[in-house]
């Protein structure tokens, strides 16, 4: 399949992306990975005049710890993600590179591109909603930084300008006694969850729920912090019936789509148990158990 | 499109330098097939689903028909051509031939290069590592299980070397 024809526009550095991108005007895109972009582009569904690509920028894909903080450059691939030291620190973090698509999209997919794109579906932006994340990004006029909470505004839309773009991913490291997990559940490998949870949570004294978030995925327009499933638990002891609750209440607050994944109804049946079983492995983790977690799919 | 539109791409291509002057929309498995006339990597879906048309670039596997070929400027790309040596089958297609690791072969080069790529991030791979490593690659014949075998074949091969 053919994409409609564009011209391409290689930048040598992020100034010089955001210029071309200013120069070349609201036709035109970037692209990173392109997982989600070229097949986009080769069902005609995005026709851009121009793409401009940042692969060839320098030092664009490290991933370092600062201060704190996990820095992932925007063009940290999903494989590297995996591999990298900083993903041990963040287990949540592992399950989702782990696991999004198969191997050749993860050694081409980005963790920019991911979130750039703010596909519905996609994986990053449910995981990374439950930590403590900041997107720095640059365009002409300078840098900015901001939070991932005011990142996303709706489906395949942020608030990222025409000529403005991601040029790194921070993340806090976790507090004591904090776990979590993701849970995505698919058909197989190469394609999207038909619905994903994320958990994080941070334990107090006896079992206690000091702290916690829950972000439902590819159920809604953009990942979905749910909030009221958050406040059966934040505080409280995490007794399993309290857990139900809130898997209940995540369950009201999805707003899937009837789809080739699925219906409505199944959908939220599934998310309300991945909800579940994604409280119970972040509890786990966060009493310092070694669980495996991520995305599931038959074979595996 | 005219040439000036067209855009130069160099790279290497299972060790030799190639270039062709491409619509930047030629994507990379067009070029290796339609430019330099390697029709081992296949299209199978064309969707970014089936693993059909996967290759190594730059020691890793990508899917061929999900990368512009502009975007492998300067790459190292290693297809199902490059495998063999002196007409020597590598270990990995030895293994898939003696465990009748394929029936209509068309998704064969798409397996051998994940399976190549598998081995060399993880020379003994656990049944669920090896599942992992070969879940982007789709094959509508054999069942998998004889691709598993021949999986497990050649990592006990390339152990010996």
């Amino acid at each position: 399949m053919y994409a409609h024809p564009f011209s391409y526009h290689r930048a040598g550095s992020l100034v010089e992306a955001s210029k071309l991108l200013q120069q070349l005007g609201e036709e035109a895109r970037l692209i990173a990975g392109g997982q989600s972009l070229i097949p986009l582009m080769k069902m005609r569904m995005a026709r851009p005049s121009a793409l401009v690509d940042i692969n060839f920028i320098p030092g664009l894909s490290e991933i370092r710890r600062s201060d704190g903080q996990l820095r992932f450059g925007a063009l940290a691939r999903h494989a590297d993600i995996e591999a990298s030291d900083a993903a041990l620190l963040i287990p949540i973090v592992h399950d989702c590179a782990a696991g999004i698509a198969d191997v050749q999209v993860r050694n081409q997919g980005t963790i920019g591109g991911s979130l750039a794109e703010a596909d519905p579906s996609g994986d990053w932006g449910a995981v990374l909603l439950t930590l403590d994340t900041s997107v720095r990004c640059s365009r002409p006029s300078g840098e900015r930084t901001i939070a991932l909470d005011d990142f996303f505004k709706d489906a395949y839309t942020t608030v990222l300008g025409h000529d403005e773009l991601i040029s790194e991913i921070i993340v806090k490291q976790l507090v004591k006694n904090s776990g979590g997990a993701y849970l995505a559940f698919k058909r197989s490998a190469p394609v999207y969850a038909t619905a994903s949870a994320a958990v994080q949570l941070t334990l107090g004294d006896n079992d206690t729920c000091k702290d916690v978030r829950i972000v439902l995925g590819c159920v809604g327009l953009t990942a979905i912090r749910a909030k009221e499933a958050e406040e059966t638990l934040r505080g409280k002891k995490l007794e399993e019936k309290r857990i139900e609750s809130a898997a209940e209440a995540a369950r009201v607050a999805a707003e899937p789509q009837d789809d080739m994944r699925g219906s409505a109804d199944y959908k939220r049946v599934l998310i309300a148990a991945l909800v579940k079983r994604a409280i119970g492995i972040a509890v786990r983790r966060a009493r310092g158990e070694q669980v495996e977690a991520g995305h599931e799919y038959v074979g595996r | 499109m005219s040439d000036a539109e067209k855009i130069m791409v160099r790279l290497r291509v299972n060790g030799e330098p190639r270039e062709a002057l491409v619509e930047p929309r030629t994507l990379l498995v067009e070029l290796l097939r339609d430019h330099f006339n390697l029709t081992g990597t296949h299209i199978g879906c064309d969707t970014t689903y089936c693993g059909a048309c996967t290759v190594l670039l730059n020691g890793r596997t990508v899917k061929s028909c999900t990368v512009f070929a502009p975007m492998a400027e300067g790459g190292e790309i290693i297809t199902v051509e490059g495998l063999s040596k002196s007409g020597k089958l590598h270990p990995v297609q030895q293994a898939f031939a003696e465990c009748h690791g394929l029936q209509c072969g068309f998704c064969t080069p798409g397996l051998l290069l994940s399976t190549v790529h598998l081995l060399s991030k993880t020379p003994k791979p656990s049944e669920k590592e090896i599942r992992k490593g070969i879940a982007g690659n789709t094959c509508r014949c054999t069942g998998y299980q004889n691709i598993l075998k021949a999986v497990r074949a050649a990592a006990v091969e390339m152990e010996k070397r």
